[in-house]
């Protein structure tokens, strides 16, 4: 039977039907439906962890025990286990360890387009990319073997479009292995798992000689494949890029790598001893035509496709139009540009909700004249105007530090650090340990919506709910910055203007480092809404002031402003702004 | 069998992607090889939505190419109108009766097009444009949100299926408790005897 899946979904049943035990995961789109399935599955343990480090370390643990065990995380997330991810290419493991690594070329919803193959090479691992759900299912169990095959994490790489695309995949009717029947007893061997230079000296040239013998491996294993066809060009491609060239290029011969590291060096020589020209069609990083090139076979690749954004057919069929490799022309082009320039239509780029405890906080910032050093999270739409309520946004937990090395720098603006609840769990402890210990007067607001709200309402530390829905200890971060030693710290609700703008100025003021906590859980989670304020038409002056809060209900006409009841959630933030008085709280 | 591509666009909150679920399990329903791929990452947020859907013998691209969409399946007037370079000669185009206005038409910074301007550009681009008060269906029925299936609705008159095939795949895709509206929305939209 098969069923529709989106690479997410497959990736969870992949690691549930070869018997994985232990998840482990930090939310970050494309990735996070991962472990949200994984997790649901019966006799498997599932975490959110606070960070993306930490998950990885969880994940080694769980393998060191011979378990297997499955690590999922957005494309920067790995950055942030970059270090346990290179130790445990040393150490190696007991168990399967496959870390899942989402990119998002385009970046739908990233800061960058790294692209990840980099770290395969780079920590010296393999790395397997399905090309739809079936392969995503079918790699999970091959990444796992290969792991334990060759004693070392195997890294599987997705991309938006395989991640949040949706393919048949054959559902299985064999159930998944059986949970050892005792508690098996940890395995001792410090020398393998103690990296002090001594022991990790003797696991390098180990490494080394594993990625020669996965090379090795690379050379037979059916997921790197040529499908023959006509010989004038050979495609080498993979991933969701395979799918797209096959649509633009259906008659030519391919070399399908499902395996991205390492490259298989005799395959490679004898597919371009196939054909007449070689084309290497990849996104974001020339990853393999470099590797290809030193191999000493000539290919085209990036001097036809980008190195920049996401492919799609239609970009793919262009340029190799224009690099004369085929001669069906692009169609839609001329009329999309027709059309472009006969309307300009107006943009519609995400905001905060109706309802959003984040807009008021934006409104005092803004109005405090303060520069405003921000974070990730659903937050950093508060940049955009008519809020523009902050002034940078670099990576999850930057803005502590930021804030911090511009009081050192000395400026004459206040500073305004401004990070969620998830992201302070994240990784904005240490920064704010930092600020205390080397004497900031940055002022910290934590904008506390109760949940992981950008990413579709994941739990979180402070929630009091694990992944898998069991209640435990919530953990408050008003304590957590008190036991720190912090003195002056606040807790305030956004959605009362005045009370947060006069706490914020009081600690702008203060002269040492503080924090305040804006509080105000979600509205599309808690589903809290109250009936909409009204415009008096008589008392509206139409001066556009509720405007400038950047709510959708909120609606300019010709005499006076008006709401739209169905979109709007009641907040009241348009009521006290008005200087009118002419909307009526109902 | 023939090729079917499916484009739909709209609001997040609007439910495009439980559309696009039933649109692509009816096809693998009907024995199509059957893709799908949609930006979602920022739709709750009140963002642009956009659903690819492709049925086929055998499709490689989860994503419809340009200038290759045979059905646009639009569940907002001025979402439906940034796709003409998707269409070719005779591409349907359903396109739902409903505004969302962008910020920048609130703000009053920029002008929402009418509904004339869209549908020149969906017919210059080859369109053949079919309006449907999907939206008001729906309220009608007690919740707007139902638009999407009183348009797939419409648009089953157009692929085929059996109305079982549809009413099987509703079933196991909506929740128990809005079933027997979501059903009755299907068989509006089916009513409206779209050609």
């Amino acid at each position: 039977m098969k069923k529709m899946m989106t690479g997410n979904e497959a990736v969870a049943y992949g690691a549930y039907l070869n018997g994985v035990r232990v998840g482990a995961a930090y939310p970050g789109t494309p990735s996070t439906e991962i472990m949200d399935n994984f997790s649901r599955y019966p006799g498997v343990y599932a975490e959110w962890a606070p960070n993306e480090k930490v998950a990885l370390d969880v994940g080694i643990g769980a393998a060191y025990t011979g378990a297997r065990a499955l690590v999922s995380m957005k494309h920067v997330g790995i950055n942030v286990a970059a270090d346990s991810l290179f130790y445990s290419v040393y150490t190696g493991l007991k168990g399967g360890l496959v870390l899942v690594s989402s990119d998002d070329p385009g970046m739908h919803s990233s800061q960058n387009e790294q692209d990840n193959r980099n770290y395969a090479k780079f920590a010296k691992l393999p790395m397997l990319e399905p090309s739809d759900s079936e392969e995503a299912k079918q790699f999970m169990g091959i990444a796992l073997e290969m792991s334990e095959t060759f004693d070392t994490p195997v890294m599987l790489r997705t991309v938006t479009r395989i991640s949040h695309s949706s393919t048949p995949v054959e559902i299985s009717n064999e159930e998944p292995p059986a949970a050892p029947p005792e508690p098996p007893l940890y395995e001792r061997d410090a020398v393998k798992f103690v990296m002090v230079p001594a022991n990790a000296r003797r696991r390098h040239p180990i490494v080394e000689e594993r990625i020669k013998k996965l090379a090795e491996y690379a050379e037979n294993t059916p997921i790197n494949r040529i499908e023959p066809g006509d010989d004038t060009i050979g495609i080498i491609a993979a991933g969701s890029v395979y799918q797209y060239a096959r649509e633009v290029f259906p008659e030519a011969t391919f070399l399908k790598l499902g395996m991205v590291y390492p490259l298989p060096a005799k395959l490679l020589h004898q597919f371009a001893s196939q054909v007449k020209t070689v084309v290497v069609i990849e996104e974001l990083d020339p990853f393999f035509e470099d590797q290809i090139r030193l191999m000493g076979i000539e290919t085209r690749g990036k001097d036809i496709f980008p190195i920049i954004g996401e492919f799609s057919p239609a970009l793919i069929r262009e340029r190799s139009v224009s690099a004369g490799l085929i001669s069906t022309p692009a169609a839609g082009a001329e009329v999309a540009a027709a059309a472009a320039t006969a309307t300009e239509l107006p943009i519609r780029p995400p905001i905060l909700c109706p309802g959003c405890g984040h807009r008021g906080m934006f409104h005092v910032f803004r109005e405090s004249g303060a520069l405003v050093l921000g974070d990730i999270g659903c937050y950093t739409l508060g940049y955009a105007p008519p809020l523009s309520g902050m002034h940078t946004s670099g990576c999850m937990g930057a803005s502590i530090g930021v804030a911090h090395g511009i009081d050192k720098a000395v400026v004459k603006d206040r500073t305004i650090a401004v990070i969620g609840d998830s992201t302070f769990f994240h990784s904005g402890i240490h920064p704010l340990i930092d600020a205390l210990y080397n004497e900031s007067t940055v002022t910290v607001v934590i904008a506390d919506n109760s949940v992981t709200a950008m990413t579709g309402h994941q739990q979180h530390p402070g929630t009091g709910i694990t992944l898998q829905k069991k209640n435990t200890r919530a953990i408050n971060p008003e304590q957590v910055v008190r036991s720190l030693g912090f003195e002056k710290v606040d807790i305030c609700d956004p959605y009362d203007l005045n009370g947060l703008a006069q706490t914020l100025e009081d600690h702008l003021e203060s002269g040492k480092p503080s924090v305040i906590i804006a509080r105000r859980p979600c509205v599309l989670y808690t589903k809290a809404k109250s009936a909409a304020p009204q415009i008096d038409p008589e008392l509206c002056v139409n001066c556009g002031t509720c405007l400038e809060l950047g709510c959708s209900p909120l609606m300019q006409k010709e005499d006076c402003v008006t709401i739209d009841p169905v979109l709007c959630n009641g907040c009241g933030l348009c009521v006290q702004v008005c200087p009118a008085g002419a909307i009526i709280k109902q | 069998m023939k090729k079917v591509d499916i484009l739909m666009a709209g609001v997040g909150g609007q439910g495009t992607i439980l559309a696009s679920n039933i649109l692509a399990e009816v096809g693998l329903e009907l024995g199509y090889d059957v893709k799908k791929s949609e930006v979602h990452g920022m739709a709750q947020r009140g963002g642009t939505v956009e659903s690819h859907v492709r049925w086929g013998e055998k499709v490689y691209a989860p994503l419809v190419e340009q200038g290759h969409a045979d059905y646009l399946i639009g569940f907002e007037m001025l979402e439906t109108a940034r796709w003409p370079g998707y269409l070719k000669e005779g591409t349907v185009v359903i396109i739902n009766r409903y505004r969302i206005p962008p910020p920048a038409v609130n703000l009053g910074k920029a002008k929402y097009p009418s509904e004339q301007e869209i549908e020149a550009l969906l017919k210059g681009a080859g369109g053949r444009v079919i309006w449907i008060e999907g939206t008001g269906i729906a309220g009608e029925l007690g919740n707007p949100a139902m638009v999407g299936v009183v348009l797939l609705g419409a648009l089953s008159n157009l692929l085929g299926g059996e109305e079982e095939t549809w009413l099987k795949v509703i079933q196991r895709l909506v929740p128990e408790k809005f079933l027997e509206l979501n059903k009755k929305a299907f068989l509006s939209g089916k009513a409206l005897q779209v050609a």
